[in-house]
């Protein structure tokens, strides 16, 4: 972390994106690892969590809550365990930002968690990550043996007098345990349905225990704060209440596809499109774009001067989310792009609240008839009217997210739609 | 008791995440997992044996094995390929990359090649969406496919 220091350097993560990183010995020697941990052993609770509130994290699963303000919910003392659990799901489309994190720097997680841990008083945490990351999930296995091996994890760490264990738990396949609820479900070794709230998991999550969870890019930008404080870290934002750098993912119709880390706040849209990622595939037009994972409304090619970051994407009707950006080219059927999306919400809705799980497969069916030239003149409305009937009227935002991108795509691409009806066909084809 | 189906180093694994978790439920999941790495599906045998290793109804084994889509509830072939087809994937030509899998293996997605050899499936965001189209093949990522390197693969698979 000493590079990361000078304040000329804008980023913290992506510089260690690389094989070599992985090892504990790297993260000693080049990233000041396991240094914060001491530092944080010397301050209290409330010091460390008014750090993380002074520093304007936010979030970075995709809900873009304070970071610190959501530790403060703990309460101090608790008759049941309390526990720091990560939310390792990456499962948003369009999202692949923690899978570097825990591939390149897994140490850089297990310290956020063991400040978090600490900060919160929970002497347990968990790193639920999505079964498909078997991979990723072995590594953190080998670095969390590393750590134990080291004294950063276990008991009585660096002699401080504090305990906390971590352990890696695979998920298995389900869009739905992302959301925190629906995650501690799972944990707990239940299907992975929503729960309904209250209780938060602060008042009573994994286990009944008073509960936190947290992104992987939330966890792993702590040590940062800690180290060089709240305020250095609110100052790398280049807005009010946006703290830090942030990891996106490109993806799509662009030439230079990949993660990329700016400072909050600081770029556009558009740069990132056409100055990072060096534009379009094939210098194609641009026709859409999904900023924020594929729950978030579209933008149209006119309306991506908008800065990339949460209050100015929530301004203009969108989110920026888990900072997913998908890039659409003009030659891409933008009802095709909608029945996909409508066809994944479809098979994660968990189905226990019935707008969801019926909304969901009914816009999916209608999208589907539209696209393979069946489409009536009323369905567009019909969608419309449907998406109001699923979106904020389910216990957690799947039925939202669902309902976002149906809206916005026929509501900004209304004439692809009527070009399907009418003519039968994609009028691309 | 019928004979275990499962091996000794199922239970050691088990043995070593049981003081990992406050309940032995939490273990389901993790057992779940372990065993189909195992037997390569879960069978109702499988489903059952985990029940009576936590000490729940074998209906609760199943209530939780058939929510997640990685457990197998039939058998595999001894390839499992799984292609991602979600958003980033079918912008970058997963399409095209399953209509060949399917033409080529003369099967539809969702099945298996009739020497047991190959399960086809299409799979949800796997996370890879910079490296798209991706697959899983078992346990393994395979990235920035297009048809050439798709038959490569396959002509390398045993």
């Amino acid at each position: 972390m000493s590079d990361t220091m000078d304040e000329t350097v804008e980023t913290m993560f992506i510089q260690h994106f690389q094989e070599e990183s992985r090892p504990l010995a790297y993260y000693l020697k080049s990233m000041d690892g396991y240094k914060t941990v001491k530092k944080a052993f010397g301050m209290s609770q409330d010091d460390i969590i008014g750090e993380m509130k002074k520093s304007w994290l936010r979030g970075r699963g995709g809900a873009s809550f304070p970071t610190g303000t959501k530790w403060g919910f703990i309460p101090k003392q608790s008759p049941k365990p309390k526990y720091l659990v990560c939310n390792a799901d990456e499962s948003e489309p369009g999202t692949f930002k923690d899978r570097d994190i825990m591939r390149y720097t897994p140490h850089l997680l297990i310290e956020g968690m063991v400040i978090g841990g600490f900060a919160i008083g929970a002497h347990v945490g968990y790193i639920y990550i999505r079964g498909e990351y078997a991979r990723e999930a072995k590594l953190l296995d080998e670095a969390i043996d590393e750590a134990y091996e080291a004294g950063y994890l276990g008991k009585n760490i660096l002699g401080s007098g504090f305990d906390f264990d971590l352990t890696v738990h695979r998920g298995a396949g389900a869009y739905i345990c992302g959301e925190e609820t629906a995650l501690l479900n799972s944990l707990e070794g239940k299907r992975g349905e929503p729960r309904v709230k209250p209780p938060f998991p602060a008042q009573a999550g994994a286990f009944g225990g008073p509960t936190i969870v947290n992104n992987v890019e939330t966890l792993a930008s702590v040590p940062f704060i800690i180290k060089n404080g709240g305020d250095w870290y609110a100052k790398l934002g280049k807005l009010e209440k946006s703290g830090g750098t942030r990891l996106f993912c490109v993806s799509g119709h662009v030439k230079k596809p990949g993660v990329y880390e700016f400072a909050s706040g600081s770029v556009t849209l558009r740069q990132i499109i056409y100055e990072h990622c060096h534009g379009i595939l094939g210098d194609k037009k641009l026709k859409a774009v999904i900023p924020g994972g594929s729950s978030a409304p579209v933008l149209t090619a006119d309306e991506i001067d908008v800065i990339a970051d949460i209050e100015p994407m929530s301004k203009i009707g969108t989110m920026l989310g888990s900072a997913a950006i998908v890039v659409i080219s003009e030659d891409y059927c933008i009802v095709k792009l909608l029945r996909r999306i409508a066809h994944f919400y479809a098979h994660e809705s968990c189905g226990q609240c019935t707008p969801c799980r019926e909304g969901t497969r009914w816009m999916w069916d209608i999208i589907e008839r539209i696209e393979a030239g069946h489409g009536r003149d009323q369905d567009l409305q019909l969608l419309l009217d449907i998406t109001e009937n699923v979106g904020m009227k389910t216990l957690c935002a799947l039925g939202d997210a669902a309902a976002g991108p149906v809206a916005s795509f026929v509501k900004k691409f209304r004439a692809d739609f009527e070009a399907h009806i009418r003519g039968g066909k994609c009028p691309n084809a | 008791m019928v004979e275990k189906i499962l091996s000794k180093k199922f239970y050691d694994r088990m043995k070593k995440l049981e003081p990992r978790y406050p309940t032995k439920v939490a273990l389901l999941i993790p057992a779940l997992h372990a065993a189909q790495d195992e037997t390569r599906w879960l069978s109702d045998a499988v489903m059952d044996e985990i029940a009576g290793y936590i000490g729940i109804h074998p209906a609760q084994v199943r209530e939780v094995a058939s929510f997640y889509t990685m457990f197998n509830l039939k058998p595999v072939g001894k390839y499992h390929l799984k292609l991602c087809t979600n958003v980033a994937c079918c912008l970058r030509g997963s399409d095209e990359v399953m209509e060949h899998l399917e033409k080529k293996l003369g099967i539809k997605c969702g099945e298996t090649t009739a020497d047991n050899k190959i399960t086809l499936m299409e799979e949800e965001c796997l996370g890879a969406c910079g490296t798209a189209p991706a697959m899983m093949l078992n346990d393994d990522y395979h990235e920035n496919l297009d048809i050439q390197k798709m038959d490569r693969l396959l002509s390398s698979l045993e």
